[in-house]
């Protein structure tokens, strides 16, 4: 293998690594400007923490844009989903094994009614969702008005924002002092399967007589992939371990992933997006699917709701402000497209943290409120402008 | 008359890959109509880009000669201003606006900084006496038909002082009516002065009107042939086109049909509550095992509604009747209703709403049945690429690979894929609509020998189609279709293109 043919594989999917790219440039920028503190374990740590609500708000983002649909509702939903948590939590005294479930299904419930009028009449959910953003946020402030902000003392309820996972031997142990043992040893597996993975898919298309990468590629691949995988679990390990916020969002991002890529539900969703049409008259429930993605929307928007109220441990009366308009961001960041049918939800994960990092890193620098609003925008803007120009050269 | 208006010399073109035209030399007379032809792919369309600065000045190599002097257009509106107006299959206007804001749409009349509306009225009334069309202005193009739309759109040329003319397949949306229509118009405007280049698969339509027709396949100018001289024949240009000779445009049948009827539909009714109308009415027809049957009639008598009738009414028209499959009274309520019956409809616009442009060519023909290649709802993507692949060589697919996006394959090939994704599914019944439409003489004897193939294997086809030879050469019986209604059935042998005419236009 030769230089070019590496900058070959590089152009022809310039689209998929583009924001894996700049990603790390933006990580490094934030890392020289800070002196280092930026890619610390305890900011690396904190800056997931704050990632983990947008995050999964992305990934139901990226599926509502697939299908050509988008939801405002979602921010306040969520602030005020979280506030029913806080609700039952402390003023009607509910076990937190309660609370959670409910929540969770309160928010599938919120999804799918904001789907009824799209699916059933045909209303655009841009109208829809935004007559749902001032009901959420009127029943927010109903919810909150006799109290203000509700504080939350569940001890388990905090702990989702806050609680890392625990370890089987203590951090000052004289083996490797000060690292916590469990994330290396997640670490560890995480890559293991992966290697693994890797290695069947690849059989599996040799099995078929599929052309396969050449070998020594597939190699560097492997490599480069557990170096960023260790990098990662070697600097969580360094302050608490992995957070369980951090958990949620990974197991979100796996599991919507794989129902997004490997599922024939999945496959209807993009079909949808595609030309939907053609995807009714192939058989494909349009409604149903509508009605799906809205659903899985509200899951996560309640699922997001309660990690921040864990986080803030209490509601707000603006919880979940602006939510919506952050996690459309992180979605376009992460390459999903306006016209339907385009997006990857992992696209979605590297979006919030792009939109994440230069958050915590110019908070980190101090820089201005304002101009932290300026520079957003404009990685927005030349994220889109970066998706449709490649895309332009692929056909 | 003999004086040359465009010459376009030794253009050549190249797409990353692909020399799309290659020492390509056009020569257009003032004053004749010239029709350009060859199969999808042979470099038409690329062709025409060149000329009107789609692809500007420095993209291409050689030269353009309009009226005697080099040209060097670098968009449309360079070519526009010098006297050359494209119209292509899809049609430039905006349904929403009027017919005289259409036709003055970019170079609006002004009186100071507003739009001069009457001037702008008195000037569209005049381009649409010349294309002698009478309608009034008012009405939104929306509520227009194809054909009379397309007369709008050249109506909409001839305001810019337009010399020469490019029609992209402009009849291959019309009925026989509009089509005489059009021709004869472009007859009366090239006596008028305006040059016309005409673009078209139809080669009966282009034996009729043209003068002088120039053959292109693979990127290159085969021939260039003089009417008046009686050049020009149907077996000429399909030789030229494909660089072989078609004896049979329809090829023969060997299998025999039998008298199972698997699809009879009786007094089927149908009423479209979003446009307030009857779209079918008493309609009854039935369909036997191993037999072709096609369905004539003038685009808009109510084929496509029938179709999407059956295959479990996506449009949500109230329907009564009956539907037996293989004597089984069914109600189907959604397409998964009819696939599950073993109904499949291939629509006539693949573009519009056949194909997920945007999906490759194995995502596409899976669509319809991705159960049969998922275990408990996970798609098995080896699988998936080894049944495109296997229906890719048996179609004989034109795709470098099934991973190639839909939206990159020629007409033909896109409408093989649409075929492929049915006949996944399994069907007995299969409903093509329009199956060649806008495809080249070589596919379109492609999708015939599968279509024969299949009912030789048993599957019945009912093949909706206003190309009426085409409708004789493929179908064991035919019905015919008018406003809503059958008003005939023929048997093939009884059948003429004349008495089908009058039967659609009953």
């Amino acid at each position: 293998m030769t230089i070019k043919d590496l900058q070959k594989a590089l152009r022809q999917n310039i689209r998929d690594y583009g924001m894996y790219i700049a990603l790390i440039i933006i990580m490094a920028i934030f890392t020289f400007l800070t002196k280092g503190i930026f890619i610390s374990s305890r900011n690396i740590a904190n800056l997931l923490n704050q990632t983990g609500y947008i995050a999964v708000l992305a990934v139901g983002m990226t599926l509502v844009i697939i299908i050509r649909h988008i939801d405002l509702s979602v921010g306040f939903l969520s602030g005020f989903l979280g506030a029913i948590a806080a609700v039952m939590l402390v003023n009607w005294h509910m076990s937190v094994w309660v609370t959670l479930p409910a929540v969770l299904v309160l928010g599938i419930l919120a999804g799918l009614l904001t789907a009824l009028p799209v699916a059933k009449l045909g209303i655009p959910s841009f109208v829809a969702s935004l007559a749902g953003w001032l009901i959420y946020r009127g029943a927010l402030l109903m919810v909150t008005s006799s109290t203000g902000t509700i504080v939350i003392p569940d001890k388990v309820f905090t702990a989702i924002g806050n609680g890392y996972i625990p370890d089987f031997m203590p951090a000052d142990s004289p083996f490797l002092p000060g690292l916590h043992k469990l994330t290396l040893l997640l670490g560890l597996f995480a890559i293991i399967w992966f290697i693994i993975s890797e290695i069947n898919a690849r059989k599996s298309k040799q099995a078929y007589n599929f052309e396969v990468p050449p070998s020594d590629m597939f190699v560097l691949k492997l490599i480069f992939m557990t170096i960023i995988l260790g990098l990662i679990t070697w600097v969580l390990a360094g302050y608490n371990g992995l957070s369980w916020t951090v958990v949620i969002m990974l197991v979100v991002v796996l599991v919507f992933d794989y129902i997004a890529k490997q599922t024939v539900v999945g496959r209807h969703i993009y079909a949808v997006g595609g030309n939907p049409e053609a995807a009714e008259l192939s058989g494909i429930s349009v409604k149903k699917v509508t009605f799906m993605v809205f659903g899985a929307m509200g899951f996560l928007t309640a699922l997001s709701g309660i990690l921040f109220a864990s986080r803030l441990q209490s509601a707000t009366p603006t919880g979940g402000t602006l939510f919506e308009l952050d996690c459309i961001a992180a979605a376009y960041i992460g390459g999903v497209s306006a016209a339907g049918g385009v997006g990857k939800i992992t696209g979605s994960l590297i979006g919030a943290l792009v939109y994440m990092s230069l958050m915590n890193g110019m908070n980190l620098l101090g820089t201005d409120i304002s101009l932290q609003y300026v520079i957003r925008g404009a990685v927005l803007a030349v994220a889109v402008i970066f998706d449709v120009t490649t895309r332009k050269v692929r056909r | 008359m003999n004086t040359p208006i465009l010459e376009m010399k030794n253009i050549t073109k190249d797409f990353p890959g692909v020399k799309a035209l290659s020492d390509v030399s056009f020569e257009v007379r003032s004053g004749e109509i010239h029709c350009l032809v060859g199969e999808n792919g042979a470099g038409k369309s690329t062709l025409m880009k060149v000329l009107s600065g789609v692809y500007p000045y420095g993209d291409y190599s050689g030269d353009i000669l309009f009226e005697g002097k080099t040209q060097k257009f670098k968009s449309i509106a360079d070519s526009e201003r010098a006297g050359i107006a494209i119209i292509y299959q899809e049609l430039a206007l905006v349904p929403e606006l009027s017919v005289y804001e259409n036709i003055l749409l970019g170079h609006e009349i002004k009186r100071g900084p507003s739009v001069n509306w009457n001037e702008t009225i008195k000037k569209a009334n005049e381009m649409l006496k010349k294309v002698r069309l009478d309608i009034n202005p008012a009405s939104k193009v929306k509520d227009l038909g194809v054909g009379r739309q397309q007369l709008v759109e050249i109506a909409k040329a001839l305001s810019k002082d337009v010399k020469l003319l490019i029609l992209d397949e402009p009849t291959a949306a019309l009925n026989e009516d509009d089509c005489d229509n059009l021709l004869d118009l472009l007859r009366h405007l090239r006596d008028e002065g305006v040059t016309s280049v005409l673009i078209s698969h139809k080669l009966k339509e282009v034996i009729r009107i043209a003068d002088t027709v120039t053959v292109l396949r693979d990127g290159k100018t085969i021939c260039t042939l003089d009417a008046k001289r009686g050049e020009v024949s149907e077996q000429i240009l399909i030789k030229h086109m494909v660089g072989r000779e078609i004896n049979n445009i329809y090829p023969e049948r060997k299998g025999r049909k039998s008298d199972e009827v698997v699809l009879d539909v009786r007094d089927w009714n149908a009423y479209d509550p979003k446009l307030g109308r009857v779209v079918l009415k008493d309609v009854t027809f039935n369909l036997k095992k191993g037999e072709i049957v096609g369905f004539a009639g003038l685009m808009g008598s109510g084929r496509t509604e029938l179709a999407k009738s059956i295959f479990g009414n996506p449009d949500g028209y109230e329907i009564r009747g009956e539907l037996r499959i293989k004597d089984q009274v069914v109600h189907l309520r959604s397409p998964k209703d009819a696939i599950d019956a073993g109904i499949a409809y291939a629509t006539e616009d693949r573009k519009g709403n056949g194909l997920i442009l945007i999906q490759d060519v194995k995502q596409n023909i899976t669509l319809a049945n991705l159960h049969q290649i998922s275990r408990r709802g996970v798609v098995d993507v080896n699988a998936e690429v080894k049944t495109a692949t296997e229906y890719k060589e048996a179609l004989n697919i034109k795709t470098p690979s099934v991973e190639q996006q839909v939206v990159n394959l020629s007409g033909g090939n896109q409408q093989k894929v649409s075929v492929a994704k049915w006949l996944f599914v399994d069907p007995d019944v299969l409903i093509l609509d329009e199956p060649t439409r806008g495809i080249d003489v070589g596919a379109k004897f492609e999708i015939y020998t599968i279509m024969n193939r299949l009912v030789e294997q048993g599957m019945s086809i009912i093949m909706i189609s206003s190309e009426l030879s085409e409708v004789l050469g493929m179908s064991d019986r035919i019905y015919i279709v008018s406003s809503g209604r059958i008003t005939g059935e023929l048997p093939t042998v009884e059948a003429t293109q004349e008495k089908i005419m009058q039967l659609a236009t009953s």
